[in-house]
């Protein structure tokens, strides 16, 4: 017989978990804040080059037709259908799942936290993660640098002036240890920065930190707008606690043919890059179509939250299996 | 030569890098959310010793390394090559001075010890965790100090030297713990 039925985290941490995910349920209860629970399986899925989602069939009983299904890579769609349904802020605990990810601070399937304000800006819910992170989390202090400070603090340039090789020769000068097979587009360079160059720089500091105002290229689901001094930024942030991860939050766009637009060119990448093209996902864009009302939203990743407050090295020793 | 993937990656893994063969230490994933995954692996260089590190695109591949662990038998050495003997082909395998260096003190002819081969070379030949060797040079014996206060240096047959309890005498064989190079006890004979 081996260990291997043993679960991954102690019951001691499985403990702490179960009250850790209380106090959040408690923390958006005592806001009025309806907790919803949408479904994993979804005939669409998000279009996202990068973002896998894992497949599955629905077969009807007494037929061999499948069915294309996708587990959820986050509850993100579903819930803005309960917000255009008129439905107000609402925010889940949820099991997500992505294909291909496994590593350190990655799982297949993993717990997220999102939530979704109707009321607030985006500085206000940076100002509500704040107070969830110090009333539950004991993490009581926390920064905000705009993308283009964080690359002005940590490379001394400014990201939105130059250009794409010198972006690349930058990224290669400070990472010489890169396979010299790899290529990538402008955006691939900068998150290669990101990760590598100025992640690290972020883990140095005792501090949470928000980045926030973003390259228009990576703005996700999120509204593009222009920063202070005249560039189109994507308006949304991250959250990293000691150099790592934690959320993404945006001010959402609500602009129904804008997401068809990025839809398609995601797939158009997607077929680029020999992916699976991804069915679009009709009821959210005829959700947003009927109105999505202005909003925020944030993804929170729970499991890596709680890794890093219990002090675990990996995200397995905060989940009962893994 | 196959390839093998960075999905295929995992500490313990051969690949070539640079026309060195070289053993994974450490592989992580890292990946933005919605962003491109890259692998960052530190990895051994198994004919430098030395650890580095490389940052592929996930999805890249790499040349897998003909390299596998034998149990060989010392035989001698004619001071350029050590001599390992295949105990049930009694096939010879030549190290050269790099790859026995590690071990070099704790070489006795007929013990088994593990040999990483490269291609059917010895890159690197690793002692078993304890060997018994006897004792050539050391001061006298103090009969009665079974407390072991401080010890005395003692010279193996193979040349290394060690620390000894006072009582040891020349031709004691001692049991010896190759990975802190330090005495465990007398062996029984």
């Amino acid at each position: 017989m081996n260990n291997n039925w043993q679960p991954s985290a102690d019951l001691e941490t499985l403990k702490k978990r179960a009250q850790f995910i209380a106090d959040v349920r408690l923390f958006f209860t005592r806001k009025g804040m309806l907790e919803v629970d949408t479904p994993i399986l979804s005939r669409a899925a998000p279009t996202a080059p990068y973002l896998d989602s894992f497949k599955t069939h629905y077969i009807p009983l007494g037929t061999d037709q499948k069915q294309d299904y996708y587990l959820q890579t986050s509850p993100e769609f579903a819930m803005k259908q309960l917000l255009a349904a008129g439905s107000s802020s609402i925010y889940q605990i949820a099991k997500v799942f992505r294909n291909g990810e496994r590593g350190k601070y990655h799982l297949p399937e993993f717990t997220m936290l999102e939530w979704y304000r109707i009321e607030l800006s985006l500085d206000e819910l940076m100002d509500e993660i704040n107070e969830l992170l110090a009333s539950i989390f004991a993490i009581t202090s926390s920064t905000r640098l705009s993308y283009q400070q964080v690359f002005k603090q940590s490379l001394n340039i400014d990201v939105f002036a130059i250009s794409d090789s010198e972006v690349e020769q930058l990224a290669k000068q400070h990472l010489p240890n890169l396979s010299e097979n790899i290529q990538l587009d402008r955006d691939g360079w900068l998150e290669l920065l990101m990760s590598e160059v100025i992640e690290p720089k972020l883990a140095e500091l005792a501090q949470a930190v928000f980045i926030f105002d973003f390259p228009a290229s990576q703005a996700q689901l999120a509204k593009i707008k222009l920063d202070k001094q005249g560039h189109q930024v994507a308006a949304r942030f991250e959250l990293y606690i000691r150099g790592i991860e934690i959320a993404n939050g945006y001010d959402e766009l609500l602009d129904a043919d804008e997401l068809r637009q990025r839809f398609e060119q995601d797939n158009q990448q997607r077929r680029g890059l020999n992916k699976q093209i991804m069915p679009v996902d009709d009821n959210l864009l005829d959700a947003m179509q009927a109105g999505l009302p202005q909003c925020t939203g944030v993804a929170l990743g729970l499991d890596r939250l709680l890794m890093i407050v219990l002090d675990k090295k990996a995200i397995d020793e905060v989940q009962s299996f893994s | 030569m196959a390839s093998v993937s960075t999905n295929q990656f995992k500490s313990g893994l051969k690949f070539m890098l640079d026309g060195d063969p070289c053993s994974i230490i450490e592989n992580e994933l890292v990946k933005p959310g919605k962003g491109q995954a890259f692998n960052r692996v530190k990895f051994r260089n198994l004919k430098t010793g030395r650890v580095n590190e490389r940052t592929f695109k996930s999805g890249e591949s790499v040349e897998s390394a003909d390299v596998v662990e034998v149990e060989l038998e010392y035989s001698y050495t004619d001071g350029e090559f050590w001599y390992f003997m295949d105990p049930e082909s009694y096939e010879q395998h030549a190290a050269d001075a790099n790859a026995i260096e590690d071990c070099k003190q704790w070489l006795k002819e007929q013990y088994v010890y593990t040999v990483t081969q490269w291609n059917g070379t010895p890159l690197l030949v690793t002692a078993p965790n304890f060997v018994n060797l006897a004792v050539t040079d050391t001061d006298p014996g103090l009969k009665g100090d079974t407390a072991g206060t401080g010890g005395k240096p003692a010279t193996l047959e193979t040349g290394a030297v060690v620390r000894v309890p006072l009582f040891m005498n020349i031709g004691d064989v001692l049991r010896i713990d190759t990975r802190s190079g330090e005495y465990v006890e007398r062996a029984k004979s």
